[in-house]
């Protein structure tokens, strides 16, 4: 169920290059279950800035009532979140929209990532660790000083990273990993810029695969139609990212 | 105990606060969060005769206390709306007011016609005000004579009142708003978003993939309360006010401008609770103002 609490900051850390590790406490919490879901985030009491933003669930601790969230600083909105304290409360909306579905992993999982959308996939491989799936991570970055949680990911499993000017891991993209490494997993999950998402798609045709999309939203429960995609399935279909998604299996939306 | 009934035409409202329109989809999301029953009404999505797709995306983009939006009429076209979402709204105990758009006057015709049977639509709101379609919307909405005959032909196959959704982008919303009343209008809503842009400084480009949109939020409050009060002064017809409103204290300025009723809309995105909240602040704050009902407040700013 969606609620909407003033969570109580637990800490606040910059744990790489104006990417920003936020935990934050209270009941809401015990609506988390899906990983890959989001909340939508004020960031100010006034009006100004004036829309939530959207962030996603990096790390669900039931038994604590407290989930993280990771993010990059980069405009008014996220800049402003970054000064908050463990003096702050935050308003949370979440959690919103339909996650990464875990049971149908199989025995062995790629999951993919690129920037900020890597958070999502540390709770999902939590998620399939505890189930037994054997899971392997290919994380891209813009560069050394942007790379996070690359311990916690290896701690769960084989780690692969890549940054655009090779300044740690493999140089590029991960699509320049992927190309190395072999066919033997049954399904994909991936969360990154669109160009990527279809990278990745394009590489597994034949691989059962889901992918968490980004889009410009309102409301972030679905009524204000801001962020709809068309869908391979019909010409007059469509999908709202923030309600329908943000997770959809491979192949359906056209971005 | 408090007042906050309200009777305009078609419309027996138990609090003066309802949802705008095309911020509240047909309300089944809103549902998932508080009993919609709550509400004094809600002006559900714009529905034309024929499903719309809308506009490319971005459709949104933030800007200083609002929004611009260019959504471009997205819905499931009147079919869909008729046969299941106003069925599905009618578990609520609350009277419905249907945005009706279209490209072409035969299409508002057709739309109106249909809709307003709905056994829970008490009444329609003409939008002749959308800025973000290139055919219809706006341009029923600024030229008195074409907003005029638009309403005559509305309101003559409609079975329930008909308000008209006044646009701000006009030079004088009065002359406007006398042209639907000489057109058979029972009320007017007003008012609909005003037309804007940004700019990404990088590159020089329109955020909006419609290059512009309408802006929305506490930005416009200013200019929507001008508006309201100025129209109030020249008609006596009902007005059901918005633009800005997000705190309890908005409802009392446009009523004290001489709205019958408030609609509330970009505010819902920023607290999705925003309506019940000021239904159960209204009363307390009336109270405190001296007003033991809406009906005592509406329209005090003109008889100072």
């Amino acid at each position: 169920m969606i609620k909407q609490e003033k969570m109580a900051i637990v800490s606040q850390t910059e744990i790489a290059k104006n990417i920003f590790e936020l935990t934050v406490a209270g009941s809401l919490v015990q609506e988390m279950n899906e990983p890959g879901q989001f909340v939508h985030v004020r960031v100010a009491d006034s009006f100004e800035p004036l829309l939530r933003r959207p962030i996603s669930v990096a790390k669900i601790d039931k038994e604590a009532s407290s989930f993280t969230m990771i993010y990059r600083s980069e405009g008014r909105g996220t800049s402003l979140l970054s000064q908050k304290t463990e003096r702050d409360t935050l308003d949370v909306l979440g959690p919103l929209g339909h996650g990464f579905p875990v049971e149908e992993a199989g025995k062995k999982a790629y999951l993919i990532g690129g920037g900020i959308g890597v958070p999502p996939l540390y709770e999902l491989a939590l998620q399939l660790n505890a189930r037994g799936v054997e899971t392997v991570h290919i994380l891209g970055f813009e560069s050394s000083e942007a790379v996070f949680y690359e311990d916690k990911f290896r701690a769960l499993g084989d780690t692969h990273i890549a940054t655009v000017d090779g300044s740690h891991g493999t140089e590029g993209f991960v699509t320049h990993i992927l190309n190395g490494l072999p066919n033997d997993f049954d399904t994909y999950y991936s969360c990154g810029p669109t160009p990527m998402l279809e990278a990745v798609q394009w590489a597994y045709p034949e691989k059962k695969g889901f992918l968490s999309y980004e889009q410009r939203m309102g409301c972030g429960i679905g009524a204000c139609f801001a962020c709809v995609c068309r869908t391979t399935r019909s010409e007059t279909d469509y999908i709202k990212v923030c309600s329908d998604g943000p997770v959809f299996p491979a192949g359906v939306v056209i971005s | 105990m408090t007042d906050l009934s309200v009777k305009l035409p078609g419309l027996d409202l138990k609090n003066p606060i309802m949802p705008a329109s095309g911020c509240f989809g047909f309300g089944k999301e809103y549902a998932q969060l508080y009993d919609l029953s709550k509400l004094g009404s809600i002006m559900i999505k714009a529905t034309t005769a024929e499903m719309r797709l809308g506009n490319p995306t971005p459709r949104v983009a933030e800007t200083s206390s609002g929004m611009l939006n260019a959504i471009g009429l997205q819905n499931p076209g009147l079919e869909k709306v008729f046969g299941e979402e106003l069925p599905w709204l009618d578990q609520f105990d609350v009277p419905i007011i249907a945005n009706v758009a279209g490209s072409l006057a035969e299409d508002y015709v057709e739309v109106a016609k249909t809709i307003s049977k709905a056994p829970n639509v008490h009444a329609l709101e003409l939008n002749i005000s959308c800025p973000n379609v290139k055919q219809g919307g706006i341009t029923f909405g600024t030229d008195p004579n074409v907003a005029k005959e638009l309403t005559r032909m509305v309101k003559d196959v409609s079975d329930v009142p008909v308000y008209v959704k006044l646009s701000p982008n006009v030079t004088d919303v009065v002359q406007l708003a006398k042209a639907v009343e000489e057109g058979g209008a029972d009320g007017i809503t007003m008012i609909n978003t005003l037309l804007g842009m940004r700019l990404d400084p990088k590159t020089g480009r329109p955020v909006i993939a419609n290059i512009t949109g309408g802006l929305s939020g506490p930005a416009i409050k200013p200019v929507a309360l001008r508006m309201v009060y100025e129209v109030r002064r020249h008609t006596k017809l009902p007005i059901i006010g918005m633009g800005g409103v997000a705190e309890v204290d908005d409802v009392i300025d446009f009523l004290s401008a001489g709205a019958n009723a408030v609609a509330v809309g970009t505010a819902n995105f920023v607290n999705p609770f925003v309506c019940p909240e000021l239904i159960d602040k209204l009363p307390e704050r009336l109270h405190e103002l001296g007003y033991e009902s809406v009906q005592e407040l509406t329209g005090r700013s003109h008889r100072l």
